[in-house]
């Protein structure tokens, strides 16, 4: 539920906890640096509609494997993470866990390009599902997903019209594949032949209704009818990525492409839905089971020889705790002013920290010095102007 | 006819006159009596406001087997399990969840009830209902209009009863449910209270029979009734409900079928230095400041207003005839919101006898608002009053 121009963030869903661990693994090597070509056959083959489909066979290396191997213990650890500390009362808001689908993040990242590492989230208000990242092209998610499938095309627009050979893929779910929004950005993206990739992540639940009861297709890539389609198991990171290279140059080609990524999300939709009212314990653990997308990883990496069971295990215990350290640090970071962070440190931090300062609520709301000033109740006391 | 017209609305009036009908409702006189003691507290089990509209859901299903639910995850009972066990009871035709589609959601609705039926959508978050502003704003409050009263949203299904000359109306219509305001930690999605974009539609000013209400309930027992009486509105009517309330306000409500007066606001303090305007989880904080005033020496009216279109004009301008202040406080952002309105009609009526200019106590102009923040800036809080003193 996310939309990208150009890159996105694999991070997208997690809490903005995440963002200084990301930074931190990046620049630690992993135990196999080995970039020697490996080719590996994607668990099932792809199903287009209106194009020809790629070829099953994906080339990776040791080094991409067990990136992949670590970003996605890591993301789901942190998405673990976030689930406890939200019951905990310290992330407060609303809370949306993506554990299950971080093949999807992970592979749309090995098949697109990055430029620049900017972790600047922390000062925007929307909370959970309301990431931004500009240095890197990440739009951000948007509250009603399916409002933010034609702001991609504007993207898309934008990057036809400057030439820059690059492409917007705009992200949403199978509960927003609904939403009449769709449709109207399919017809413009495709009338003007825009670079769009529309990336539906399903995951057969749209908050707590199953495809099959909201969609009377639930084949998601061939709802563009004119707009061709590819339907992508998003359970395994090797095929998300071959997939997403097929349709970058596509839409450089050709104009808009559907990418259906098959996935699963082992939470309900956000905290306050338990997740098992609307299917069974079995047909979750059977996911888990069959599907996952790190075991899939794992049981790749063990058999290919490129690293043993006990160095995986050593990479899952850094991971956890890189996010336990990342979590002692936020508590900090939480607290504003250096004077009042040094006096808080070890102490529980949701009862330490102190409010926001009163003019941050005025802050972005308009363009500075293009506001208006906000009064009291007796219209005579200032309270707020605006930046 | 006298009977029914005490209870029923100017608007409703004017309905009844002009097509010589009247609603068939059996249960209108015994509704006429209860209202008075169902509005005061006492009597029937404690609820919480969640649980009294699920009742209210139920006793509609139950009273009509023309009214149906539908909307985002209701079949489960929706997130904040306003409709739990109604799919259960019901059956799975006339309780259904419907895809994330809320233009698709109210349009469909308007179909519905068109067909004579009552329909009950839910829009999961108030903040999500602007998809289908078009739909409510241009094709449900306008289509009676538009059609020469041919059509309609809140149609009227006719119905002979024994005395042949006498042809009833049984009122069928479009109620929109939504959850609205500030919860506390709700961001962008979740927070926003938009009533007062719905009181602009113009269609209300051209002739109340077409009118659009916008009710919003303070506590358990009034969701219920107010609920039950938009249910059964000839009208499109959008409820709103205050989900900061949902499970924090608990009181006694009675068990059985009854329905609250559209369109007329209560006094639920009575007092003489001035008059305190407002709806929904906003009587909560405004009913705290009464009582902090009070220690100061300033006696308090305050009113739930519960209908905002139409609104009770006569019982504000009594009050502020009587007080000769005026405040109003609403979650809303200031600019263009509802308050406005009130401060604008009630100068204008009562304009040689208000003492001070209106005040009103509203949303630091955002929409917006998270965490602590929102509940210190952005939910108005009871600090304004004394202001008032001078």
């Amino acid at each position: 539920m996310a939309l990208s121009r150009f890159t996105s963030s694999s991070t997208a869903r997690s809490s903005t906890l995440l963002k200084p661990l990301t930074t931190a693994f990046l620049l630690r090597r992993p135990i196999s640096s080995d970039t020697t070509p490996l080719t590996i056959e994607t668990s099932v083959p792809f199903t287009a509609h209106q194009c020809e489909a790629p070829s099953r066979s994906v080339e990776t290396s040791s080094k991409e494997l067990l990136t992949f191997f670590r970003d996605m213990a890591l993301m789901r650890r942190m998405e673990i993470a976030a689930d406890s500390l939200y019951k905990a009362k310290l992330v407060r808001g609303f809370c949306h866990l993506y554990d299950g689908q971080e093949a999807v993040a992970v592979g749309m990242e090995a098949a697109i390009t990055k430029k620049g590492f900017h972790y600047n989230c922390l000062s925007g208000k929307g909370g959970s599902m309301h990431f931004y990242k500009k240095g890197s092209g990440f739009y951000g998610g948007h509250g009603i997903v399916g409002a933010q499938i034609p702001l991609g095309c504007g993207l898309a627009f934008a990057q036809k019209y400057s030439k820059d050979e690059t492409v917007t893929f705009a992200l949403y779910g199978d509960g927003a594949a609904n939403q009449g929004q769709l449709f109207e950005a399919l017809n413009i993206s495709a009338l003007w032949d825009l670079p769009a990739i529309l990336v539906c992540e399903n995951n057969h639940y749209g908050m707590g209704t199953a495809e099959w009861r909201a969609a009377k297709s639930p084949a998601y890539y061939k709802r563009g009818d004119y707009v061709p389609g590819l339907k992508v198991d998003g359970m395994d990171a090797l095929a998300v990525k071959q997939a997403c290279k097929f349709a970058k140059e596509h839409a450089l080609k050709n104009g808009p492409i559907i990418l259906e990524m098959d996935t699963y999300r082992y939470h309900g939709h956000s905290m306050s839905d338990p997740g098992s009212t609307y299917r069974t314990r079995d047909e979750i653990s059977g996911v888990r089971q069959e599907r996952d997308p790190i075991e899939r990883i794992r049981k790749l990496v063990l058999s290919h020889d490129l690293a043993t069971e006990k160095e995986l295990k050593d990479i899952e215990k850094e991971v956890r705790k890189e996010v336990d350290e990342a979590i002692a640090q936020a508590k900090v970071r939480s607290i504003s002013s250096e004077k009042e962070r040094a006096s808080v440190v070890g102490l529980k931090f949701s009862s330490e920290s102190p409010m926001p300062e009163a003019h941050e609520l005025f802050t972005n709301v308009y363009v500075k010095g293009f506001g208006t000033e906000a009064y009291g109740p007796d219209r005579k006391e200032v309270r707020g102007v605006l930046p | 006819m006298a009977t029914a017209t005490t209870f029923i609305t100017r608007g409703r009036r004017v309905v009844s006159s002009v097509s010589r009908r009247r609603f068939s409702s059996s249960c209108q006189n015994a509704i006429q009596q209860q209202q008075e003691e169902k509005s005061q507290p006492g009597g029937g089990k404690s609820l919480n406001l969640y649980s009294a509209i699920n009742q209210a859901l139920h006793i509609a299903l139950e009273t009509d087997s023309r009214a149906y639910v539908f909307g985002e995850d209701v079949s489960f009972g929706g997130v904040f399990r306003c409709t739990t066990g109604l799919a259960d009871r019901f059956g799975k035709s006339r309780v259904f969840n419907t895809p994330l589609c809320e233009q698709g959601i109210v349009g469909f609705g308007i179909g519905l009830a068109a067909m004579g039926n009552r329909a009950i959508a839910e829009i999961q978050f108030a903040d999500y209902i602007f998809p289908a502003f078009d739909q409510i704003v241009n094709e449900a409050a306008k289509f009676r209009y538009r059609s020469g009263n041919q059509f309609n949203c809140g149609g009227c299904l006719l119905i002979l009863f024994i005395e042949l000359d006498e042809i009833s109306c049984d009122s069928a219509g479009l109620t929109i449910r939504a959850p609205y305001g500030a919860v506390g930690h709700g961001g962008h999605y979740h927070s926003q209270s938009p009533e007062a974009f719905f009181c602009h539609v113009p269609g209300i000013k051209v002739s109340f029979f077409l009118r659009e209400l916008v009710v919003i309930p303070r506590s358990p027992r009034q969701a219920k009734g107010l609920l039950l009486s938009c249910i059964r509105d000839p009208n499109p009517v959008v409820f709103f409900e205050p989900k900061w309330l949902y499970r924090l306000s608990v009181e006694e409500v009675p068990e059985d079928d009854y329905m609250l007066p559209l369109s007329e606001a209560e006094v639920i303090r009575e007092g003489s230095d001035i008059t305190l305007v407002g709806w929904g989880a906003q009587l909560s904080i405004m009913e705290q400041a009464c009582i902090d005033a009070e220690k100061d020496g300033i006696s308090c009216e305050l009113i739930d207003l519960k209908t905002l279109i139409p609104w009770d004009k006569e019982t504000v301008e009594v009050s502020v005839k009587k007080t000769g202040r005026l405040l109003i406080s609403h979650e809303a952002p200031v600019t263009g919101g509802f308050g406005a309105e009130i401060a604008a009609s009630i100068l204008d009526r009562c304009f040689l006898r208000v003492i001070t200019s209106c005040r009103l106590l509203l949303c630091l102009f955002l929409s917006m608002k998270k965490s602590s923040l929102e509940r210190m800036l952005v939910q108005p809080s009871n600090h304004g009053v004394p202001h008032q003193r001078e």
